[in-house]
């Protein structure tokens, strides 16, 4: 079994140590688009990262294949990648395998091969297991058992391009200009150390979850020893993974809407629960008795994505920055306001959301133009009191 | 028979200094001091002393000085003179040894090998005079997960029991203590938001009206336990064991059961009470589910109800064992814990180290996934708010305090408590006794102790970058060990300082 946490993780950290910038951009209204603007945009942001990470998710990508699951894939070796093969036909009908194009630049060097694989689930194969199980576990299996190969991405008409560079460079590398979708995410790494791995750049993935994330989780050491309970196995020791996992729990496998899931992750204080009326505390507390081990606690910013909605999240004393901006139908969530106004200056609204407070973007309820993006006002709670701002 | 014990403190008066006031005569309660009329002298019988400092305190011209008896036997590091002292004691007696407070001996003890983190650069620290800081705790049953339904919330919890701060006063029974110390304790928890414990010794009318912050326990003797008791507490606590006297029972002599005592524990005046070493119902784990739901009927389903236990070998699984028995609150009460009498063989022999036994049954119940099916207490050596915030990231809800309380009201651990002769008017129910204790003062000192650790768990948070306190809990990534072996680190669930 190969560690994945001694490649991820080299020096043995408590965890992994990085900070970054996050960019969203997602047109509520299902237009795709391609990713010249997100790239134009992140690359704004460049000081925030030192060239050890960069990646981008797409959705909406592979709409000819939009009930396969997409895996992406990195190599180290062609061997890696025979083994990989064969399991991946013996587990799965293989739709359809390519290498992803790049571009051989001077900035990315030795860089993995990587290849995409478009796969269907066969229907006898699953030994009765819910089909999104099959899919973690069987990425899990790879990840832990297979050398030299990782499985980055692995949803359904969504993909995730990252690597060690800057993320301008890695959009470069892997030709993003010819993709389009309707939701793009977008991160440049600053990890402290170096570890020179492709798989520990952003965004972290699991089925069509994407995370990007700026910050250090300092409860990291329970909400890991939380979710190992519910048999999560917390193999790249990052924080970013921890989120990822926190949010599948919440959302896929316990059903709790969006913002409750935002609820958990960065709640209301006891003392702005207590100020409510007594039926209004009643979900709130509930929901921090339950689920206090899975408050995110130090500073964060999040952008979590996945197929049709994207959730734009900081910790509850908004410790890292997020700013948001809404032209028309497309919602842009970023680490700094001048990267959304180089690539759209006439934003109808732009604002720095309360801390705590989810800001949704979904195909489901569509931004009309001049109407606001959605926050939490119904929700029982909202952080409002704490720090106010004007919109 | 002429006792062969030498004196073991030296009492010495600055006769320029002594006013002949008497102050010192009528503080002691070992009869250490007397007035001499005839030459206006006081003298000292410094055998008597037991080092309490009570006439040092009081004394209104610092005339005294009390220090250790240099006790020069021939060194020997195998028969020290604690231990010649024991031998000379039984052959005088031929009893048991007893004793009061928690063990003295040089157990290891693991807060002082574990540090704390903080943040630097990657995270910010947060400033909690600027900031929220959160200490707030639920202990009780929790559930994996919530549901909903049409109506919003499905899932109902069970009863919760709220605490401004993880800390709470450990169990110190009427009669052990007297009613001015339990009154301390009640009014103290009551105004800083937290629970004292009746312990086994029924709960005095007259502290009725502090119910919603009561503890009371129910333990073999069953003293003092009718169904007002239960109804006026917060939880119920069963009570199995008790970590200065793992599988011993209590024992609280007839002299220090008074009129009122009596009435309190339902037992005939002046009559020894005796607590039997296990509870005569409970002699295996599917008893233990039916007084823990005897007692939730009784209730009616609407406190929560704990067990406590001595911490010894096989805590994990016994632990494991009392969850699913439908204990929502699990008590484990260390080695180093202390009680009003115990034998001193069996304080200083028997049990675990607290916190091995707290890192244990955390990862037990979280290996067998029921850790969110009881809060964790732990008791039994906590000195401090670092202790409290090791203790906390180590894996409990929250702790107990019953040494340090009483240190808040004046006890300087001289292990007399089973004498009932405390100085301090303490552990006595002796009337000209417990007046030394005001209930005023001293239940301003006890939440004087809690704000002032309150204060500081708050500033140990924000260094970590936390503002709330379940991100600390089972937080084991915030601690590193110094100077412990391989093993101990296992067990404990840290690394070492550095890695």
């Amino acid at each position: 079994m190969k560690e994945l946490g001694r490649i991820n993780n080299f020096y043995q950290d408590d965890k992994v140590m990085d900070a970054c910038s996050i960019f969203g951009m997602m047109d509520t209204a299902g237009r795709r688009f391609s990713g010249k603007k997100v790239v134009e945009a992140i690359a704004n942001m460049h000081a925030r990262g030192n060239g050890l990470g960069g990646g981008f998710a797409v959705y909406g990508l592979y709409p000819k294949y939009a009930n396969c699951y997409a895996f992406h894939l990195m190599y180290l070796s062609r061997a890696g990648q025979a083994r990989v093969e064969d399991f991946l036909r013996q587990k799965f009908h293989m739709i359809y395998a390519e290498e992803v194009p790049t571009r051989p630049i001077p900035a990315i060097v030795n860089p993995p091969l990587v290849w995409r694989y478009f796969l269907e689930v066969k229907s006898e194969g699953t030994c009765g297991q819910r089909e999104d199980d099959y899919i973690v576990d069987r990425v899990m299996e790879i990840n832990t058992k297979i050398e030299g190969a990782f499985v980055f991405s692995s949803g359904k008409n969504m993909g995730v391009f990252k690597g060690v560079g800057y993320p301008e460079e890695i959009a470069e590398y892997f030709c993003l200009e010819q993709y389009e979708g309707y939701l793009w995410t977008a991160h440049g790494r600053f990890p402290t150390n170096t570890p020179g791995w492709w798989g520990g750049a952003h965004p972290f993935n699991v089925l069509d979850w994407t995370v990007v994330h700026n910050g250090e989780i300092s409860s990291y050491g329970i909400n890991r020893r939380h979710l190992e309970q519910f048999g999560y196995n917390c193999t790249m020791q990052t924080d970013t993974e921890v989120i990822a996992y926190a949010v599948d729990l919440l959302i896929r496998r316990h059903g709790l809407p969006v913002e409750m899931a935002a609820r958990i992750l960065a709640p209301p204080f006891w003392s702005q629960i207590e100020r409510c009326s007594p039926e209004k505390q009643k979900i709130p507390r509930t929901l921090r008795q339950v689920y206090g081990n899975l408050l995110l606690n130090g500073p964060f910013t999040v952008i979590i994505a996945h197929q049709g909605e994207m959730i734009g999240l900081t910790d509850r004393v908004r410790l890292r920055p997020l700013t948001v901006g809404v032209e028309g139908s497309v919602l842009y969530l970023s680490s700094e306001e001048s990267a959304i106004r180089l690539v759209c200056p006439d934003l109808d609204r732009t604002w720095i959301p309360i801390g705590g407070e989810p800001i949704i973007g979904s195909l489901e309820r569509p931004f009309e133009p001049a109407v606001t993006a959605r926050g939490t006002s119904d929700m029982a709670i909202s952080n409002r009191g704490y720090a106010k701002i004007s919109k | 028979m002429k006792t062969y014990l030498p004196p073991k403190f030296i009492a010495e008066r600055d006769d320029s200094r002594c006013i002949r006031c008497e102050v010192c005569v009528n503080q002691c309660t070992f009869d250490v001091h007397s007035y001499d009329t005839e030459d206006d002298e006081i003298r000292s019988r410094e055998e008597n002393c037991v080092g309490c400092h009570r006439c040092v305190v009081f004394c209104p011209t610092q005339a005294l000085t009390v220090r250790r008896s240099p006790l020069d036997y021939r060194e020997n590091y195998n028969w020290r003179p604690e231990i010649i002292e024991d031998i000379i004691k039984q052959s005088e007696t031929g009893g048991m040894l007893l004793t009061g407070m928690g063990t003295d001996k040089c157990y290891p003890i693991y807060w002082d090998h574990l540090v704390l983190n903080a943040s630097q650069v990657t995270n910010p620290s947060i400033d909690p005079l600027r900031e929220p800081m959160e200490l707030t705790t639920y202990l009780g049953r929790k559930l994996d997960r919530v549901e909903l339904g049409s109506a919003g919330l499905k899932t109902e919890l069970a009863p919760q029991v709220k605490l401004e701060l993880p800390v709470m006063f450990s169990a110190l029974s009427y009669g052990a203590v007297s009613l001015n110390v339990q009154e301390s304790l009640a009014r103290a928890a009551t105004e800083m938001g937290t629970l004292w414990n009746t312990g086994e010794g029924g709960l005095h009318p007259k502290l009725y009206r502090y119910g919603d912050n009561t503890t009371v326990q129910v333990a073999s003797g069953r003293f003092g336990v009718h169904a007002q008791y239960l109804d006026i507490a917060r939880v119920v606590e069963i009570k199995i064991g008790q970590g200065a006297k793992p599988g011993i029972g209590g024992h609280l002599p007839g002299e220090k059961v008074s009129v009122e005592v009596a009435r309190i524990r339902m037992i005939p005046r002046g009559t020894d009470a005796l607590s039997p070493a296990p509870q005569h119902d409970i002699y295996s784990i599917e008893d233990l589910a039916q007084l823990v739901y005897a007692l939730k009927e009784a209730t009616d389903y609407a406190k929560p109800v704990g067990v406590k236990i001595a911490a010894v070998h096989n805590s994990a699984a016994i632990a494991s064992g009392m969850v699913r028995a439908g204990a929502d609150i699990i008590v484990l009460d260390g080695l180093r814990g202390a009680t009003g009498a115990t034998p001193k063989i069996i304080r200083d022999n028997v049990g675990i180290p607290i916190e091995l036994a707290l890192a244990s049954v955390d990862d037990r119940l979280r290996q067998e996934g029921i850790r969110n099916q009881a809060s964790i207490v732990i008791a039994g050596g906590i000195r401090n708010s670092g202790d409290v915030a090791k203790a906390i990231a180590l894996g409990a809800d929250a702790v107990y305090i019953g040494t340090a309380a009483l240190v808040a009201l004046g006890c300087t651990i001289c292990q007399q408590c089973h004498t009932g002769k405390c100085a301090w008017g303490i552990c006595t129910s002796d009337l000209r006794l417990t007046k030394r204790v005001n209930p005023d003062i001293g239940a301003r000192r006890l939440s004087n102790l809690l704000r002032g650790w309150s204060l500081e768990l708050k500033d140990i948070l924000g260094g970590m970058g936390i503002n709330a306190l379940e991100s600390l809990r089972g937080n084991r990534l915030h601690l590193r060990g110094v100077g412990l072996t391989d093993t101990e680190l296992e067990i404990l669930g840290v690394r070492m300082a550095g890695r």
